[in-house]
C-alpha cells in the first residue's frame, strides 16, 4: 500500500545537509474526478519528496494518474486532498519556482524559437536585448543554435520539444517537472535527448521530476524511481538507482542497468496487465 | 550562397505559377464568353461582350467619375470594416468571457447571420438619414455576426496546453489574453473579418443601389436604368476591385500580426 516511505533521498554527490530540507513535498495526495460513469480515483494517497539536485522519475502504466499528479504539483489543478509544499511553502496555484514541460506539443507557433524561449523572461519584464541574449544561451543549451529565427512549423517534433524545454529552463525554476516530454519521439531521438537532459541536469544541478512510462529512460536518468500502480494510482515501490554519475546513454548496455530494468519491469508488468484486463472487460461490457 | 539564391528562385516560381495560372484562367473565360456572344449563343443585348465592357471603361472613368465613386465606396467599406473589427472582436471576447451571455445569445447571433438585414434599410434611413452613414451602418450591422462568431470560435479553440503553459508562467488574466489566446485565435478571427468584409461590401453596394445614393452602387443603378449594359458591367468590375484590395490588405496585416504560418 502507499504507506509512507522513509524519505532518505540519496543524492549521490550532494551534501547530506541538503537532503534534510526537501524542495518538493508531496503529502498524501488524493484526487478523484466526477465522470458520467461515477467518480474515478486518479491519484490515491501518494506521498514522496524530492531533495535539491535530485532527479526523481515517476513511472506507471497509461491512465494511472501521472498527468493528474503532474498538474497538481504544477498548481494547475485543484480540488484534491492532501497538500504540496514547494521550498517549504504550501502550494496554491502555479508557483514561480516550479517549471513545467508538458506532454503535448506546446510551443507558440507565432513566435520564433528565440522568442519562444524568451517568453518567460518577457513576462518577468526583462529588457529586450537582455532577454534575447539569455534566451540564446538556453537555445544553445538544448542544441538548437542556428535555428533561433525559425518558426516552430519549420522544426521537427523533437526540436519543438527542445524549444519547450529551453523555454521552461529559461525561467530558471528551482524544480523542473516534465510530463513524458519525449513520448512522441522515436527511440534514437529519445536516447539522445535523454543525454541532453542528463547533461543539463548535471551542469545546472537542476532538481527534476520526470514522469514517464519508458523504463530505459527512467533508469538512465534517475536517482530514484517511483513505480505507480494501475488505477487507482497508488505508490507501488520506490527504487533507488545506484548507478555512478556522470552518466550517458552508454550506460544502457551495462549489467547493473539491466538488473534495474528487470526489477522494475517485474512490478510494471503486473500493473500493465491489470490495465489491459480492465480495458478488455470494459470493451466486453459495452458490447453487451 | 548559390544554393540559397537557387532556393529563392524556386520560391518566386512557386508563388508566380498560381498567379499566372489564375490570370490565364480568367483570360480563357473572357475569351470563351466573347466567342459565345459573337456566335449568338448568348444574347448580346443581355450580356455585353467583354470587349465592349473594356471599351466602356474610358467612358465611365471620364464621364461618370468612377474614380471618386470607387473611393467613396472604398471609404464606406473601410469604415464598416473598422467598426466590424473593433465591435465584432470586442463582442466575441465578451461572449468568450461571460458564459451567461454566450449561452443566451450565441444561437441568436447565428440566426441573425443568415437573415437578409438589407431589408431593414428604411429603418436605417430614418435613423441616420440619406447619407453615407446609413450605408456604413447597414454594412456594419449585417456583417457583425460572422466576426463575433469567428472570434468566439478562435478564442475557445485555443489549445488548452498553451493556456496551461501561460498559467504555469503565472501570467495575469490580461497577459493570458494578449500573449496567448489572442495570437492563437488570430487566424480564425481574420477569417471572420474577411467574411464580414464580404457581407459588408455586398450590403454597402446593395444599399447604394437601393437608395440611389453614393458610390459604385448608385452608378450601377443609373447605368442599368439607362440600359448601358457595358457600362454597368464595367462598374461592377470596380466593385470587385474594392474586394480584391481589401483581401490583399487583410492578408498582409495578418502576416504581419501573426507570423509563423
Ligand atoms: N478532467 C478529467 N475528468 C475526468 N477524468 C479524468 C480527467 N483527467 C483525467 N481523468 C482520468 O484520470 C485517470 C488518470 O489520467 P491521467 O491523464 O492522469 O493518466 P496518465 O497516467 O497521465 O496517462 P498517460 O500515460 O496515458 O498520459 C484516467 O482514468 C482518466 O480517465
Ligand atoms: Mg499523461
Amino acid at each position: 500500500m502507499g504507506g509512507t516511505m522513509p524519505s532518505n533521498p540519496s543524492v549521490g554527490s550532494d551534501s547530506a545537509g541538503a537532503a534534510t530540507q526537501p524542495l518538493l513535498v508531496v503529502d498524501d495526495i488524493y484526487k478523484q474526478f466526477e465522470t458520467a460513469e461515477g467518480p474515478v480515483v486518479a491519484v490515491d494517497h501518494v506521498s514522496f519528496d524530492v531533495a535539491p539536485g535530485e532527479f526523481l522519475s515517476v513511472i506507471g502504466p497509461s491512465g494511472c494518474g501521472k498527468s493528474t499528479l503532474f498538474n497538481i504539483m504544477g498548481g494547475l489543478l485543484d480540488g484534491y486532498d492532501g497538500h504540496i509544499k514547494v521550498a517549504g511553502e504550501t502550494l496554491r496555484g502555479p508557483h514561480a519556482s516550479v517549471g513545467m514541460i508538458f506532454q503535448e506539443e506546446s510551443t507558440f507557433p507565432w513566435r520564433t524559437v528565440v522568442d519562444n524561449v524568451a517568453f518567460p523572461l518577457e513576462i518577468a519584464g526583462m529588457a529586450k536585448a537582455e532577454r534575447l541574449d539569455r534566451a540564446r544561451h538556453f537555445v544553445e543549451l538544448v542544441g538548437l543554435d542556428g535555428f533561433e529565427r525559425r518558426y516552430p512549423s519549420e522544426l521537427s517534433g523533437g526540436m519543438r520539444q527542445r524549444v519547450s524545454m529551453a523555454r521552461t529552463l529559461a525561467s530558471e525554476p528551482k524544480i523542473l517537472l516534465m510530463d513524458e516530454p519525449f513520448a512522441a519521439l522515436d527511440e534514437q531521438t529519445r536516447l539522445l535527448l535523454g543525454d541532453k537532459v542528463l547533461q543539463i541536469q548535471q551542469d545546472l544541478k537542476q532538481t527534476t521530476l520526470l514522469i514517464t512510462h519508458n523504463l530505459t529512460e527512467a533508469v538512465q536518468l534517475s536517482d530514484r524511481i517511483l513505480v505507480m500502480t494501475y488505477r487507482p494510482g497508488r505508490m507501488k515501490r520506490m527504487v533507488e538507482i545506484k548507478l555512478p554519475r556522470p552518466r550517458s546513454s552508454e550506460i544502457v548496455g551495462s549489467d547493473a542497468f539491466g538488473h534495474y530494468v528487470a526489477q522494475i519491469w517485474n512490478d510494471l508488468r503486473e500493473e500493465a496487465s491489470k490495465g489491459l484486463k480492465d480495458d478488455e472487460a470494459r470493451r466486453g461490457g459495452t458490447r453487451r | 550562397m548559390a544554393a540559397q539564391s537557387h532556393g529563392g528562385n524556386r520560391f518566386i516560381w512557386q508563388q508566380a505559377v498560381p498567379v499566372l495560372f489564375g490570370i490565364a484562367c480568367l483570360f480563357a473565360v473572357v475569351v470563351l464568353l466573347e466567342i459565345l456572344i459573337r456566335f449568338g449563343f448568348i444574347n448580346r443585348f443581355i450580356v455585353p461582350t467583354p470587349l465592349d465592357i473594356v471599351g466602356s471603361f474610358g467612358r465611365i472613368i471620364v464621364d461618370e467619375h468612377v474614380g471618386s465613386r470607387f473611393l467613396l465606396t472604398f471609404g464606406e467599406a473601410l469604415g464598416a470594416t473598422a467598426l466590424l473589427t473593433v465591435f465584432g472582436i470586442s463582442f466575441g471576447v465578451l461572449l468568450h468571457r461571460v458564459r451567461l451571455i454566450r449561452l443566451a445569445t450565441e444561437t441568436w447571433i447565428a440566426a441573425v447571420a443568415s437573415a437578409p438585414l438589407v431589408l431593414m434599410y428604411p429603418l436605417f434611413l430614418v435613423i441616420f438619414g440619406r447619407s453615407a452613414l446609413t450605408i456604413i451602418m447597414m454594412g456594419f450591422v449585417s456583417a457583425l455576426p460572422p466576426v463575433i462568431l469567428k472570434t468566439l470560435e478562435g478564442l475557445s479553440s485555443t489549445r488548452p496546453v498553451l493556456i496551461n503553459v501561460g498559467r504555469s508562467f503565472k501570467l495575469t488574466p490580461s497577459q493570458l489574453y494578449w500573449k496567448i489566446l489572442f495570437p492563437a485565435a488570430l487566424p480564425t478571427i481574420f477569417v471572420g473579418v474577411r467574411l464580414g468584409m464580404i457581407f459588408a461590401l455586398i450590403n454597402i453596394v446593395g444599399v447604394e443601389f437601393l437608395i440611389n445614393f453614393g458610390g459604385l452602387g448608385q452608378l450601377v443603378n443609373e447605368l442599368s436604368e439607362r440600359y448601358d449594359l457595358p457600362g454597368t458591367y464595367a462598374a461592377i468590375c470596380f466593385v470587385i476591385l474594392v474586394s480584391v484590395v481589401f483581401f490583399i490588405v487583410t492578408e498582409r496585416i495578418e502576416k504581419w500580426l501573426r507570423p509563423g504560418a
